[in-house]
């Protein structure tokens, strides 16, 4: 048996609002292997990022638990890195310092090593000759591979990452999925990833988690049995658009 | 810019220009208001026999201590403030309560304590301003972002280190802005406290000469007054702009 790196049991979260109060999430059940890349895929609102921010510590679960390695989570930890949906450099940082700002509690690197990894980890994002520009003086995407480049640094047993492509062009987006991969790959993190790009979860994921929302729960579980390492070619097989299909119909039923 | 820079400077072309006017023109009395000649006349004889920099001097001593004093205070009870809902719980009614209360109104108690000495100077400065600043500051850390906080959470910061690291640098820029708005408070405050009891200072000028009736020298003293706040207000953003250059940019684009 698979050792499990998170486990969501029963997990119920309402917001209360003077007295009137919402159900986001609903009875979750999920957990992530160790060295799994699991996506969460819904409609808006289905509580995507309400259920990240439970497992990243952010928030308090209503009901039910979160066991991060079997210890049930109480607050934020370097065990856990996220990289929001939206942005969240530090304005004041140059772009290396946000990255490197990730290594600020690890005492066994010098600063300058710290220097040296943090520009390592922009020129992977694609960021080479912009480690000196703040964070006001760059596009939306590129803040956020600076966000990932500073997640990554780290090297966190579990990421969480919520939508992090959403503001990226179709072609950076791709080039991100592929060092996404690449990078889990060899750093053999694991991984909770939100999107609703049906296609982007089916590339990257083991495993993938439909959501319905209203209220949010999980809909579907599909293992998605693609050989891996995959490059772009897998999106135009049989399986893939087998897979494409079956989550396309259940995302199609909750509209009724 | 430059347009930007004409328009200010028409601005105050327009107020001077309506001062000489009226007197030249002998429209007003020279007993109420000095003409511009009258008024550099005597600031060339306070340059000769050194009073006015003796005056600023010592004006500008005591505004610098007093200003200091509130700030060193203001800075760690304001930010622990802004970031504990417990310090807040504490202080917010106490301060919020104090600071309602006239700071001029103690003068004559302050002569009392501290008689007329730069120490009384220093105390109604402090009275005037720290209190504000203190609710200031704390506001100024209230509204950090909550987003930037979580990040510092999520990457293992403690306590100590989030207000350190992230809630104070995020507020930075607005603190600044803060002191820069209590620095000239602090300036009134000092004028009161000269006007009432001194026997140095810009404000004690003001109120001597309104003993002779040389209201040259009064206005002379506003005049200075009022340049000096000028020359420290534009320091306060020069400095900004060295110290906050990544806030330029979105400045611009908002
Ligand atoms: N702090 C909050 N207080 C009240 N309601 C909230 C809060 N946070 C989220 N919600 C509600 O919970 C629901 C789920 O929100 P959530 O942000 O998790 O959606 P999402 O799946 O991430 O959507 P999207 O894809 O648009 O990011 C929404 O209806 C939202 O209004
Ligand atoms: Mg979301």
């Amino acid at each position: 048996m698979a050792v499990n790196e998170l486990v969501a049991q029963s997990v119920v979260k309402e917001f209360s609002h003077k007295k009137k109060s919402f159900l986001a999430l609903d009875h979750i059940n999920l957990n992530i292997g160790e060295h799994e890349f699991v996506s969460l895929l819904g409609p808006s609102g289905c509580g995507k990022s309400t259920l990240l921010r439970l497992v990243a510590g952010l928030d308090k679960v209503s009901e039910g638990q979160i066991l991060l390695r079997d210890q049930e989570i109480s607050k934020p930890g370097r065990d856990r890195g996220v990289v929001f949906q939206q942005y969240s450099l530090l304005p004041w940082l140059h772009a290396w310092e946000n990255v490197a700002f990730a290594l600020k509690k690890d005492k066994t690197k010098s600063k300058q090593e710290k220097k040296e990894l943090a520009f390592h980890f922009l020129e992977l994002v694609g960021l080479k000759g912009f480690e000196d520009a703040y964070p006001s003086q760059m596009s939306g995407g590129m803040q956020q591979r600076v966000a990932i480049a500073r997640a990554l640094v780290y090297k966190p047993n579990l990421l969480l990452m919520d939508e992090p492509f959403g503001a990226l062009d179709a072609q950076t987006r791709k080039e991100m999925q592929d060092l996404v991969l690449k990078v889990f790959t060899e750093a053999r993190s694991s991984v909770l990833f939100v999107t609703h790009d049906v296609d982007e979860a089916i590339y990257l994921s083991d495993r993938v988690y439909v959501m319905s929302a209203k209220p949010g729960r999980i809909a579907k579980e599909i293992k998605i049995d693609l050989p891996k390492p995959r490059d772009w070619n897998v999106q135009l097989s049989e399986e893939f658009l087998k897979y494409k299909r079956e989550i396309l119909v259940e995302l199609q039923s909750q509209k009724k | 810019m430059g347009k930007l820079r004409l328009i200010s400077a028409s601005g105050i072309l327009l107020v001077f220009g309506a001062w000489a006017i009226v007197t030249y023109s002998g429209l007003v009395d020279a007993l109420f208001l000095p003409t511009p000649t009258q008024v550099l006349l005597e600031a060339k004889k306070q340059l000769d026999d050194g009073t006015l920099f003796l005056d600023i001097e010592m004006s500008f001593y005591r505004i610098l201590m007093g200003f200091l004093l509130s700030t060193i205070f203001a800075l760690p009870i304001g930010v622990l403030m802004g970031t504990s809902k417990y310090w807040n719980a504490f202080w917010e009614p106490l301060v919020g309560f104090i600071r309602y209360m006239p700071a001029v109104a103690f003068i004559p108690l302050s002569i009392l304590w501290f008689g007329t000495s730069d120490l009384q100077k220093f105390f109604i400065i402090f009275l005037g301003v720290f209190f504000q600043a203190v609710i200031m500051i704390a506001d100024n850390c209230k509204t950090v972002k909550k987003s930037v906080v979580e990040v510092g959470l999520t990457l293992g910061l403690n306590k100590f280190e989030i207000i350190k690291d992230i809630i104070f640098r995020a507020a930075l820029p607005s603190i600044w802005d803060t002191l820069r708005t209590i620095w000239g408070w602090a300036w009134t405050y000092l004028v009161v406290a000269e006007l009432v009891a001194a026997s140095s200072g810009l404000g004690f000028r003001i109120m001597q000469a309104q003993r002779y009736l040389s209201t040259e020298t009064i206005i002379l003293g506003i005049l200075v007054i009022g340049i000096l706040g000028l020359v420290t207000d534009l320091l306060f953003s020069y400095l900004a702009k060295i110290m906050f250059p990544w806030r330029e940019r979105e400045k611009i684009s908002n």
